[in-house]
């Protein structure tokens, strides 16, 4: 086992799969002789040759048709998107092509294409390095995708994307990256080097793209997360005193709705938090699905937390990230009804 | 020819710690480069997407048939502005550095690929800019003031706190909202330019990009809108040689210059050097003058260096020499432009040396005030209630009942 924070990990995964399988290929803007601009593919060209981890020019759309293609011919493409606010001009071929390629041709045609793309605030990014665009892809029939909140997650469930036959969507939460973030920007940064889940085997393994993770038991209030907001609950619920069973979701789609119901069934109270945007956001997929499960066990209406509605301003930067002060609120909202 | 297909990855002449080597850059002599009318056929001109129309020599004097023959009181003013961008650009690196802004980009060393275009367009002509064209808000009048407040994100901030430092705008200028997302104004101003045509107005649209942001999709479906409906656009390409850590070759730029992109989809290209003040303005003049006859649009790319980072985010050391602006062949546009007007006897190294310092001390001054308007530390902050505002004409309710739910966390 090594420490590793998420950038060490997510590289670890992708030298091991370099490693492993000839058919992969690491692709993107800046992530050959640079080794990406935050540093997940640094080394990697070095030790597997220019031909394995290619730099690409800056074209999205041009980067995931390409790793399509390259999927069709046997390879087994990571092709990174360097924010996922820039990730738009590939959605045609995203949403149109790679989710529908299989489903299309009757399965004789596949593409088992890993796209990896950096998610989410808190790093002063603005309203084009901020976005948690996950919703939309989880969205779109035929592509799986996939958020890791931790180093140990991050590489277990990359190694499965990119072993999976199926197209998958891989969104890195980048304030994260370095270590875990309770939703307090005034705290001193804190590394991954402390935490259990930056205890990372330097070898291959890998994790179920179908299984959400309780985090921590709890009975009083069930908190379905993912991503950085994963750390926001746990540390307002120990803030709050409240014995919260927080569950990390890990693989939007699919879904581990069983995981979600046993917890919800035991506890009779839910809050669903993202960062991303409320409307028609994920959330909305979470709270449907356990109220049909739950609804004879529910005590209180499942509240959600979430990002406005609105861009990701620069300025607001915290009072746009739904951190411990909303969580605690939302918490309370479901702790007092019923 | 190798015996089997294989795929090629470019690789840029030189890495850190070798010598820089520009030899791949193909340049003409100052002055040697024809200037055809500016209705003269597409097919009678392709050559100027391959050459490099050059003004000023080595020796800081105009040549030749593109020499605009700019007065006194023009190139002092160009000058005046090169010299201000760069006080500003130091300042502002220098407080990012500090903390005191998140982020910034510095447009050192392509100072003319602005301000010469800058100039030979009219105020009523409308700019699409990226994010290395400061100098355009500077000379369209958003004020030195109000970028920096901008950058600041604080109470007198333009688009109040909701872009990241570097993205202007300028209504009253007619300079368009900076986008994050590359290549995208590209298009929107030939659409601009549609409209002022289908309107009835001479008015033109010019738009600026990088070599990198060549390969995006809205590239060249700007080059074919522009084409197919010859709309009166100039289509910058602002090729620094550099997009993040990819040389220009991963754009494309190794086996045909960006100008040549041009002739292939119908529209003139014109490969110009970008450090060339005289050169800068001659071919947007060129260009303004042949879309505002009716004669479409013109895709030019400016030869430059990107003297600086990419932004303060990046460090260039890990991936090209550190000396490379230096060996640079078209040199700093800073210098030849003071150096023509030297020669013509109308500027003295101490007049420069007192010009710099005036601007200095002008932008030192203006932080200050800037500052007044509130810091990322110290308030007036603006009002984060306003974060709602504005995402449609008239707030929908969930947004109204969102903007609630944030006053009453913050009453507890």
């Amino acid at each position: 086992m090594a420490q590793m924070n998420m950038i060490q990990a997510i590289n670890s995964a992708l030298d091991v799969m370099l490693e492993r399988d000839q058919n992969v290929v690491v692709m993107g803007q800046d992530v050959g002789y640079f080794g990406g601009v935050f540093r997940c593919t640094d080394g990697l060209q070095a030790r597997h040759g220019e031909h394995r981890v290619l730099d690409s020019p800056i074209s999205e759309g041009g980067i995931v048709a390409t790793a399509i293609g390259m999927g069709v011919n046997g390879l087994r493409p990571v092709a990174e998107i360097q924010f996922a606010d820039y990730i738009y001009p590939g959605f045609d071929q995203i949403a149109s092509e790679l989710a529908r390629i299989r489903y299309r041709s009757d399965a004789t045609f596949t593409a088992p294409v890993t796209i990896r793309s950096p998610c989410g605030g808190g790093i002063r990014g603005g309203q084009t390095h901020s976005q948690s665009p996950e919703g939309i892809f989880a969205h779109v029939s035929g592509i799986k995708t996939v958020m890791p909140s931790n180093p140990y997650d991050a590489k277990g469930l990359l190694i499965s994307a990119i072993e999976s036959n199926d197209p998958v969507v891989f969104f890195e939460p980048k304030r994260i990256y370095n270590g875990p973030f309770d939703g307090d920007p005034e705290k001193p940064a804190q590394s991954w080097a402390s935490h259990a889940k930056g205890e990372v085997p330097e070898d291959y393994y890998s994790l179920p793209l179908d299984q959400a993770e309780v985090i921590k038991e709890g009975d009083e209030i069930t908190i379905v997360t993912y991503g950085t907001l994963v750390h926001v609950a746990l540390a307002t619920a120990e803030l709050l005193g409240v014995n919260a069973e927080v569950i990390d979701v890990r693989t939007l789609m699919p879904l581990d709705v069983m995981t979600l119901q046993k917890s919800v069934e035991k506890t009779g109270r839910c809050l669903v938090a993202h960062e991303a945007t409320r409307f028609c956001g994920y959330g909305a997929e979470l709270v449907a699905s356990i109220q049909q499960a739950c609804f004879w066990h529910l005590e209180a209406p499942i509240e959600r937390v979430t990002g406005w509605d609105t861009p990701y301003p620069h300025a607001f930067e915290w009072s746009y990230f739904p951190g411990q002060k909303r969580m605690a609120a939302g918490i309370r909202r479901v702790m007092e009804a019923g | 020819m190798s015996a089997q297909p294989k795929i090629h990855i470019p690789h840029p002449t030189a890495r850190p710690g070798e010598a820089p080597d520009f030899s791949y850059l193909k340049l003409s002599d100052a002055g040697s480069v024809e200037r055809p009318p500016t209705d003269a056929a597409l097919q009678d001109m392709e050559h100027l997407a391959f050459d490099l129309v050059r003004v000023l020599d080595d020796e800081f004097e105009a040549q030749g048939q593109w020499n605009p023959e700019l007065g006194k009181d023009e190139l002092l003013e160009a000058l005046k502005l090169m010299t201000l961008v760069r006080a500003y650009d130091d300042r502002m690196l220098r407080m990012q550095r500090q903390g005191k802004i998140t982020f910034y980009m510095q447009c050192l060393g392509e100072e003319a690929t602005s301000i010469g275009p800058g100039m030979a367009l009219r105020d009523s002509d409308m700019c699409f800019p990226h994010y290395r064209q400061q100098a355009l808000y500077l000379m369209r009048g958003t004020g030195l003031l109000n970028m920096m407040c901008h950058c600041l994100s604080n109470t007198r901030d333009f688009c109040r706190g909701r872009q990241m430092p570097v993205f202007y705008q300028h209504a009253e200028g007619n300079v368009f909202t900076i986008s994050g997302n590359l290549t995208t104004q590209y298009p929107q101003a030939v659409g601009w330019a549609m409209a002022a045509a289908i309107k009835g107005s001479d008015d033109i649209a010019a738009s600026w990009i990088g070599d990198g942001s060549t390969a995006e999709a809205d590239f060249h479906q700007a080059l074919t809108f522009a084409a197919v409906y010859q709309a009166p656009v100039i289509l910058n390409v602002v090729n620094n040689q550099w997009a993040i850590s990819t040389f220009q070759a991963f754009a494309g730029g190794e086996l045909r210059p960006f100008a040549a992109r041009g002739p292939g989809y119908g529209i003139p290209g014109l490969r110009v050097d970008g450090n060339d003040l005289l050169a800068t303005y001659a071919a947007t003049q060129w260009a303004a003058e042949r879309a505002r006859n009716g004669g479409g649009p013109t895709l030019i790319e400016f030869v430059t260096y990107r003297g600086g980072a990419h932004s303060t985010s990046d460090d260039p050391s890990r991936y090209r020499p550190k000396d490379e602006w230096s060996a640079f062949p078209l040199g700093d546009p800073m210098v030849r432009l003071k150096g023509h007007l030297e020669r013509l006897g109308h500027w003295s190294e101490q007049e420069q040396e007192d010009l710099e310092a005036e601007m200095k001390q002008h932008v030192t001054d203006t932080w200050k005030e800037a500052c007044s308007y509130g810091t990322m530390t110290e308030g007036p902050f603006l009002d984060p209630h306003e974060m709602f505002e504005d995402l449609f004409e008239e707030m929908p309710q969930h947004l109204k009942e969102q903007q609630a739910e944030m006053l009453a966390l913050e009453e507890k």
